[in-house]
Formats: structure tokens, C-alpha cells, sequence
């Protein structure tokens, strides 16, 4: 029987949206205040979906032991008080919580299997947030 | 068609345990939901049901009614007790919150299928505010 596991994580981390393409006139424009040169941090949330069959043994879609320690390893201890802007995954991608949702994805795509990741949810403030499902 | 969402909340004792498996590998991987005194939560459960609203009355389904079905159906024997000793589905399966969750669809289901018009879309049980499981009926 297929069913959904859920699970929140945050992080704090700063960043700059800027990017190397457009003048400095363009990126105040597109990006505001969020275009200041000393960039400004949010505490994120990051919502991880898992999809699977439930393993009748377990009764679980995905342990959870084994999905905090990865989703720890690949994204917390990666980006949590860190500038997200000076990590490699962002050398050529803007910041923005889409770029960040995209990116978060990726990082987890495998590692949990058999359960399948359906969906992260990455929540800059309470009142935005991003969704990807890798299509 | 609109989807149309209702929360209550519940508090139950609960152990993870398969009988199949000695006390250490239970212990391993269920580390400490393993303790057999149990332990406890408050559970939100969320029903979601979708279908288009009725032109006389503006409703999907009538909030009131969801309430009350998820109240008699779910709540009155799940709210305060212990769910592997207590509640019949768990007699022999472990009240893990992917199988709450399909405990609760397979109770509300019926209902609101028998009442005509909406559909059940997902039920999905928050064991704590960072931890939800959900089913929607897929098999």
C-alpha cells in the first residue's frame, strides 16, 4: 500500500540574490533590498516528502533515522550557518528559494531507497514557500 | 472541484513492535518506540475531500458533518488510549503514523463515499509538528 512520509528540518543560513548578468541598476530592480551587498539570512524549513509502499515488517514508508541522517548529512551540515551564495552549487545559480528548492532536491534524490522522494518543500519565511517535485 | 480540508486533533499512547523479530532488532530499528511502556503524542489528523460545491448550498461537504464523522468514526475510539491495546486495527499491526493514516482513510472512507458527491482525497496524520505520514488510497 502506497503512502507519504513527511518530515521538517531547518536550517539558518544568509544569502545575496545578484546576479553576474544583469547591471547593478537590473539587479536592484529585480531583486529590492534582497539585492543588498552584504546579503540578510532567513531560518528555513525544508520539508522533505517520501513516497512508498509500506514495508509490513516495519509498517514504515522510509525509516526515519536513516532519512534524518541523510537529509542532515547532504543539507543541514551543509548549508545551515553557512552563505549560501559562496557554496559551489550556487557559483552559477542566484540563491533564490527556487534555486534552493531545485537544489535541495537534487541532493536528496537518492540515498533512501526504496522509498522514492516526492516532494521538497523549502519555506523562506512563514508566509512563502517553494515546492519541487524534479519535473 | 475544490478540495476542502478539516483538522482535529488527538492525543494516544502508542510501541512499535514486531513480534516476528527478537528484542534486539526491534530495538535497532525502532530504537526508543521500541520501549514497551509506550509513550504518547498529540496527533493532528487532517481529512481532505474533494468534489465540486453544491449549487444551493456553496459546500463541498458541510464542515459540521465532516466534524462530526471524523469525531465518531476516528476520535471516540482513538482520542486517550493506547492504540496498540486499545484500538482493534492495531492488534496486530504496528501504529506507525503511515499506518494510522491508512487506519483513519479505511474508517472515513464509507461515510463519505455513502454520502454521496464528495470524494475522500488524502487523510494525513501529524504525529508531531515535524512529522507527518499521509495516504491517499493508492494501493
Amino acid at each position: 500500500m502506497k503512502a507519504y512520509f513527511g518530515r521538517r528540518y531547518s536550517f539558518s543560513a544568509s544569502h545575496r540574490l545578484h546576479s553576474d548578468a544583469l547591471t547593478a541598476e537590473e539587479n536592484r530592480t529585480a531583486y529590492g533590498k534582497c539585492n543588498n551587498p552584504h546579503g540578510h539570512g532567513h531560518n528555513y524549513v525544508v520539508e522533505v516528502l517520501a513516497a512508498g509502499a509500506v514495508d509490513p515488517e516495519t509498517g514504515m514508508v522510509v525509516n526515519m533515522a536513516t532519512l534524518d541522517a541523510v537529509v542532515r548529512e547532504r543539507v543541514i551540515d551543509r548549508f545551515d550557518h553557512m552563505n549560501l551564495n559562496l557554496d559551489p552549487l550556487f557559483a552559477n545559480r542566484v540563491p533564490t528559494t527556487e534555486n534552493l528548492c531545485r537544489t535541495v532536491f537534487e541532493l536528496l534524490e537518492r540515498g533512501f531507497e526504496p522509498a522514492k522522494l516526492e516532494l521538497i518543500r523549502v519555506e523562506e519565511t512563514e508566509n512563502n514557500f517553494f515546492e519541487y517535485s524534479g519535473n | 472541484m475544490i478540495l476542502l480540508t478539516r483538522r482535529a486533533t488527538f492525543s494516544a499512547s502508542h510501541y512499535y513492535w514486531n513480534d516476528g523479530w527478537t528484542s534486539e532488532k526491534n530495538e535497532q530499528v525502532f530504537g526508543r518506540c521500541a520501549n514497551r511502556n509506550g509513550h504518547g503524542h498529540n496527533y493532528t489528523l487532517e481529512v481532505t475531500v474533494a468534489g465540486e460545491p453544491d449549487p444551493m448550498t456553496g459546500f463541498v461537504v458541510d464542515l459540521k458533518w465532516l466534524k462530526q464523522v471524523m469525531e465518531e468514526d476516528v476520535l471516540s475510539d482513538w482520542d486517550h488510549r493506547h492504540l496498540n491495546l486499545e484500538v482493534a486495527e492495531f492488534a496486530k499491526l504496528i501504529p506507525t503514523t503511515e499506518n494510522i493514516a491508512i487506519a483513519a482513510w479505511k474508517r472515513l472512507e464509507p461515510r463519505v463515499q455513502g454520502a454521496g458527491g464528495a470524494q475522500l482525497s488524502r487523510v494525513r496524520v501529524y504525529e508531531t509538528p515535524e512529522i507527518y505520514a499521509e495516504y491517499r488510497g493508492e494501493r
